[in-house]
């Protein structure tokens, strides 16, 4: 099950003959600086696929993830090539995570930093709580998107659902297409230069063709609710 | 949690295999669900005018052949199918005239479903042993609906298992919880419907059975949920011809849909349709919040 260290070839895991145990075990048993090249066949939906890694590895998942695919991801990139069920990259602290197809509830959420590109849709809560993550969905996302977002992008190609935003703290969103409603204490922004520069970088970083920041709307935290108003005092 | 299933086949290969593509589902979901688990088959259709009973017995010494015989000499009936603790029987008769008889000269038997395709099947314990038990995979059908049971709101026994007899031909399960189920359990038997359990989920189902009965289509009876309950749900319900699925607005409970030329198959999650033929290359999508999607068998 030793991966090739020399980054061409990749070691093929094939999960109707390994138990994802022992998937998970060997990627975290590489070398902190390993580069090595993993390919998970037949995952089947499976759960927990390729969480905790700390390592620059490249993994590709030649099918569906079930539940918390790429889970607390540091350093290692990893590809869904298919759909990943909820709570993809959930808490991810750094690497990328990439998902061809779409991606269920709360995917990236509580995420701390890294990059989460889904080239699908993804459903309701994407980026729930995130705390630094960089999110880039191709598609659309579902209701309560950026719930209690507190730091990092959001970048939606097409279209938002309901409550985008609610109780956001400083997390910058950037939608091109409709938003079916903004959230409590979230509104639109203006978008200045460093934000169209920001948003450049991001769908480039994603892969994104054919979008032009230019055609993107910001939203952001109005401040009204996670700030202490002195002029409140007497509220309390 | 819960786990849920529908399946439902395109092919005449797919009828015939069902009960095995449906046992690999459930068993796949029972980690979701370990208390219980049950089923809904649609299969072997009677004549109109006739109709089929599910009977469950608790005591696994009952003489099947004596209620049959019992059956036939009222109505007509052909023999018992049994099947661990339940058995289908085919009576000449419509149900109202049959579910009431039989409850009044057998009140020992539970009447798990009545209609011309319908068979529940349900009982507590692992799936896993619920499957073999029931010798799942020998089954046949047009369409299928399953289940298995975390248990939250009610006791772990036969009657508080799913799928739940929402008339003739209709079943739902259920993944979720309900807030409202003990005053909307109330309101429903001031209109005369029975419940048996203490159950949030019969509360869905008598809701559907109430709504149907005043009028309402399926559809608009499943629309009448998004007002009416309070709760997390994603449902299933089987009718006579094919199924339908609902998820709450908010769609805390997960739910996959899949289509092939083969098959339509929903399920909580991905992995229990990863088992069926040609997963990997179906059409596969997450059911939206608050909408209603139907899949019905072409009447030709």
């Amino acid at each position: 099950m030793a991966a090739l260290e020399s980054g061409l070839e990749a070691a093929e895991i094939d999960l109707t003959v390994t138990p994802l145990r022992e998937l998970n075990a060997a990627l975290h048993a590489v070398a902190a600086d390993s580069t090595a090249r993993y390919r998970v066949l037949n995952p089947r939906g499976a759960h927990a696929l390729a969480v905790g890694l700390d390592a620059p590895l490249q993994v590709e998942i030649e099918g569906h993830a079930g539940y918390y695919c790429a889970g607390m991801n540091k350093q290692a990139t990893v590809r869904v090539h298919g759909n990943a069920g909820v709570g993809l990259a959930e808490n991810i602290m750094s690497g990328t995570v990439v998902v061809e197809g779409n991606a269920s509830q709360s995917a990236a959420a509580t995420g701390r930093g890294g990059l989460v590109v889904v080239r699908g849709s993804a459903a309701a809560r994407c980026g729930i709580s995130m705390k630094g993550v960089d999110v880039v969905v191709h598609g659309s996302v579902g209701h309560m998107s950026a719930f209690m977002a507190q730091k990092g992008r959001l970048v939606v190609c097409g279209d938002a659902g309901e409550a985008l935003g609610d109780s956001i703290y400083e997390a910058r969103l950037y939608v091109r297409g409709s938003v079916a409603g903004l959230g409590s204490d979230c509104i639109e922004k203006e978008m200045r230069d460093e934000h169209r520069f920001e948003l450049a970088e991001l769908l480039d970083a994603a892969g994104v063709k054919g979008a032009e920041p230019s055609e993107f709307r910001r939203y952001g935290s109005a401040r009204r609710l996670y700030n202490f108003d002195v002029d409140n005092a007497g509220e309390y | 949690m819960c786990g849920i299933a529908g399946l439902f086949s395109k092919t005449d290969e797919m009828e015939a295999a069902l009960g095995g593509h449906l046992a690999e589902m459930l068993l796949q979901l029972g980690d979701r669900g370990p208390d219980s688990a049950g089923v809904a088959f649609y299969r072997n259709p009677v004549q109109p005018g006739s109709c089929k009973v599910t009977l469950h017995s608790p005591d696994d010494r009952v003489d099947w052949q004596g209620v049959s015989a019992a059956l036939g000499e009222t109505f007509g009936a052909g023999e018992a199918e049994v099947r661990a603790s339940h058995a289908v029987i085919a009576v000449e008769a419509d149900a109202p005239a049959v579910v009431p008889w039989l409850r009044e000269r057998y009140p020992e038997l539970r009447p798990m479903s009545a209609g011309e395709a319908i068979e529940i099947y349900k009982e507590a314990g692992l799936p896993r042993d619920f499957v073999a038990r029931f010798e799942l995979a020998s089954m046949d059908g047009s369409h299928a609906l399953g289940h298995t049971r975390m248990a939250t709101e009610s006791k772990v026994t036969t009657d508080g298992s799913h799928p739940f007899s929402t008339g003739l031909d209709l079943c739902l399960v259920h993944n979720g919880s309900l807030s409202n189920h003990n005053r909307l359990r109330e309101r429903l038997r001031a209109e005369g419907i029975d419940f048996q359990t203490e159950n949030d989920s019969e509360v869905a189902a008598g809701y559907l059975t109430w709504r149907m009965r005043e009028g309402a289509s399926l559809e608009a009876a499943l629309e009448g949920c998004l007002h009416d309950l309070d709760g997390f749900y994603t449902f299933a319900v089987g009718t006579a011809d094919g199924f339908a699925v609902l998820r709450d607005p908010i769609a805390c409970k997960p739910a996959v849909m899949a289509e092939t030329d083969h098959w339509v198959a929903m399920a909580s999650e991905y992995r229990a349709i990863a088992v069926l033929p040609g997963a990997e290359d179906a059409a596969t999508w997450e059911p939206e919040p608050g909408r209603v999607y139907s899949w019905e068998r072409q009447l030709v």
